[in-house]
């Protein structure tokens, strides 16, 4: 029974899988094959000169790539944690209000419907010098003045800038997420934590996080990966200098994207390559680990 | 120690905007270390009941006491109740060990004192071998345990269990409700059981409270409540198979069914509902009376044979015909299609006005 019906799974998957080969397959092959073509110039109708290895070394040493690897790291390892946190607890604190809910969670999806560049160049002029809110705001508490994203603003201002926008922009979908999971949260639990006397501090540690212990592993991994892809939100506040400074917040498909698209419009296809292929090895590298130690943490 | 009730009410407003009076001004009390089975049929408002005592839900109306305090406004952490859930609400990320020590902890039980009462309880319901084991690698039954040892290790001042076999296969629900009656018996504690099974209530509770639409029915030893029930709801809800009921009429001080005679009685002319049980027929040898039945059906099963008879007054031929039962000792040969003469047992008939009131 099973061996005959099998070509028709087959033909039913084709579309899909067609579309995944064109569009996924072929192209990581096809980059992991170039990442490795010595001095492959298609623009200059130059192909391959042999198999090499120097397109990795050239990247992994390359100042702009290292400056690109310590932003990427920076969003993906502080801001992802700290927007899980405060999402799962907006969540938990809409949850106790069922009145206002609705009309909150609507604000705080609307950052979600809206296109990430255009919320970016919002930010932009929040993180201004001299008339942005954000200094306004730190001025309440007796704080002079900062430049965050200007080219006189230190790399630790304008990082911090590009995590709060960051954080900003990726709350609405974690918080749509846990609010949906915590409705599934049979009200039992909570009964019964009530009748154990636990506190409300208890209750979110041992009772919340652990039962929604799934949804926050695959919102860690797949904002992680989202973090480590990081490209938009530099754009959005930056502009194409990526950075107040030019290449200041450089992340590391900024650096692919350069060394793909500019040079005198040419570019270095094997160089962009190379750090796409480190890009995916450091992905799959991390994610493996989460899903290894948290399969360890959820079980029930 | 003892609860009291006074007027307790709980309204609901449902979806609709209707007013739900899900208990509806109950006077009730629950005697000191008794285990009380609270009966009624889904729906009724035994689980609510149950709410109202543990502090879950507050009341609309009325008072809550245990002994003299008065506990209507304590939340339910503060009132000393240990609760059994429906589906048990055991922690299913926690093992065995940590869903009995959750309460201690809450509570700040001195770490030593904690483990100790833990693996007490643990014996007490014979789960010390599954201390390190989840939930889910449980069966029903020993979930079942796990929750009553949860809500016990705190030494609560009453024990509430809301339908706690419901979720249990027939043979397990034998065994864990003696089980439970063991564990009130060794404990002493001051038990509610809410169940909808009445064989169930009937077999474990020291006292039975009948329910209905958030009304008290009746009260008392589950033999005295099947003896002398006070309306049709509790007659029929109480007793596998059920009371046969019939449409009769008393005329000149005597009960009639159709137009036999059942037996005499006091009360004057008037329509009635009778109600006798299937094991309140007597077999009359001697062909004496007046009430004769056509037996539709014989089974016989052990020690009893259950007469199945066409409930009388009914036109041949229709397709929802009635039947009623009688249980008669197996020792009467009678096959289908016999005609039979029955008297009835005085003590196993009820008769009841047009309301199901009980005639007074
Ligand atoms: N939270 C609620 N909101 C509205 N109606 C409810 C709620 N809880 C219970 N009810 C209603 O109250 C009545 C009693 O319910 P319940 O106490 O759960 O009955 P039981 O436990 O006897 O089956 C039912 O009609 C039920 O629909
Ligand atoms: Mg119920």
């Amino acid at each position: 029974m099973e061996k005959k019906n099998n070509w028709r799974a087959w033909l039913y998957l084709a579309p899909m899988l067609i579309l995944m080969i064109v569009f996924i397959f072929y192209p990581l092959f096809n980059a992991f094959v170039i990442s490795f073509y010595k001095d492959y110039q298609p623009l200059l109708n130059q192909r391959a000169a042999g198999i090499t290895f120097t397109n990795y070394t050239f990247v992994w040493n390359n100042y702009f790539f290292k400056a690109a690897l310590k932003n990427t790291f920076v969003l993906a390892f502080v801001s992802v944690p700290v927007s899980i946190v405060l999402s799962l607890l907006i969540a938990v604190a809409l949850n106790s209000i069922p009145k206002v809910k609705a009309f909150f969670q609507t604000v705080f999806f609307l950052p979600y419907v809206t296109n990430g560049i255009a919320v970016g160049m919002a930010f932009a002029v929040i993180f201004n010098k001299n008339y942005g809110l954000f200094n306004a705001f730190l001025d309440w508490f007796g704080i002079e003045a900062y430049d965050w994203i200007g080219s006189t603003a230190t790399w630790g201002r304008q990082i911090t800038a590009l995590m709060i926008f960051t954080i900003w922009d990726s709350l609405a979908f974690k918080i749509l997420v846990f609010a949906s999971g915590l409705t599934n949260i049979d009200k039992q639990y909570y009964d019964a934590a009530k009748i154990d006397a636990a506190s409300r501090s208890t209750v979110f540690k041992r009772i919340t996080v652990p039962l929604l212990s799934p949804l926050i592993l695959y919102i860690s991994i797949t904002s992680m990966i989202g973090a480590l892809k990081a490209y938009n939100s530099v754009i959005g506040l930056f502009g194409d200098k990526l950075g107040g400074k030019p290449r200041d917040m450089i992340t590391i498909v900024a650096f692919v994207y350069q060394y793909r698209a500019q040079y005198a419009n040419i570019g270095y296809y094997s160089y962009a390559a190379a750090a796409a292929v480190t890009l995916f090895l450091i992905t799959l590298f991390f994610s493996a680990l989460q899903a290894i130690v948290s399969r360890k943490r959820i079980h029930y | 120690m003892e609860i009291r009730m006074e007027k307790l009410t709980k309204i609901f407003i449902s979806k609709d905007k209707k007013e739900v009076r899900a208990v509806d001004n109950v006077d009730l009390t629950i005697p000191t270390g008794k285990l009380i089975g609270l009966l009624g049929p889904s729906g009724c408002g035994k689980s609510t009941t149950l709410y109202l005592i543990a502090g879950l839900l507050r009341q609309t109306e009325g008072h809550i006491y245990f002994d003299e305090d008065e506990v209507s406004e304590m939340p339910p952490e503060k009132r000393g109740i240990g609760l059994v859930f429906q589906n048990y609400a055991l922690y299913p990320h926690m093992t065995v060990r940590e869903n009995i020590l959750f309460p201690l902890q809450n509570l700040k039980v001195e770490k030593e004192e904690a483990k100790q009462r833990t693996y007490e309880m643990a014996e007490l319901v014979g789960l010390q071998e599954m201390l390190d084991r989840k939930p889910k690698e449980l069966s029903g039954g020993q979930q079942q345990r796990v929750a009553i040892a949860r809500a016990l290790v705190k030494k609560p001042r009453v024990l509430l269990l809301d339908e706690p076999l419901s979720n249990l296969d027939a043979r397990l629900r034998l065994q864990t409700r003696e089980e439970i009656k063991r564990i009130q018996r060794e404990t002493g504690i001051t038990t509610v059981f809410v169940t909808h099974d009445q064989e169930e209530a009937m077999s474990i509770s020291d006292e039975i409270v009948v329910m209905k639409d958030g009304l008290i029915q009746q009260m008392g030893e589950p033999q005295d409540v099947y003896d002398f029930p006070t309306n049709l709801f509790v007659a029929k809800f109480l007793g596998n198979p059920q009371i046969n009921v019939f449409d009769g009429e008393i005329k000149n001080k005597k009960i009639y069914i159709d137009d036999m005679i059942v037996s005499e009685t006091k009360f004057p002319d008037q329509k009635i509902i009778i109600g006798i049980r299937p094991e309140g027929f007597n077999i009359d040898a001697e062909e004496k009376s007046q009430l004769v039945f056509d037996v539709n059906l014989v089974e016989t099963i052990g020690r009893d044979t259950t007469l199945i008879i066409d409930m009388p007054g009914q036109e041949a031929g229709l397709l929802d015909k009635k039947s009623f039962k009688v249980i008669v000792d197996a020792s009467y040969r009678i096959g289908s299609g016999h005609k039979v003469h029955f008297t009835v047992k005085p003590d196993k008939m009820h008769l009841f006005d047009l309301n199901g009131e009980l005639l007074k």
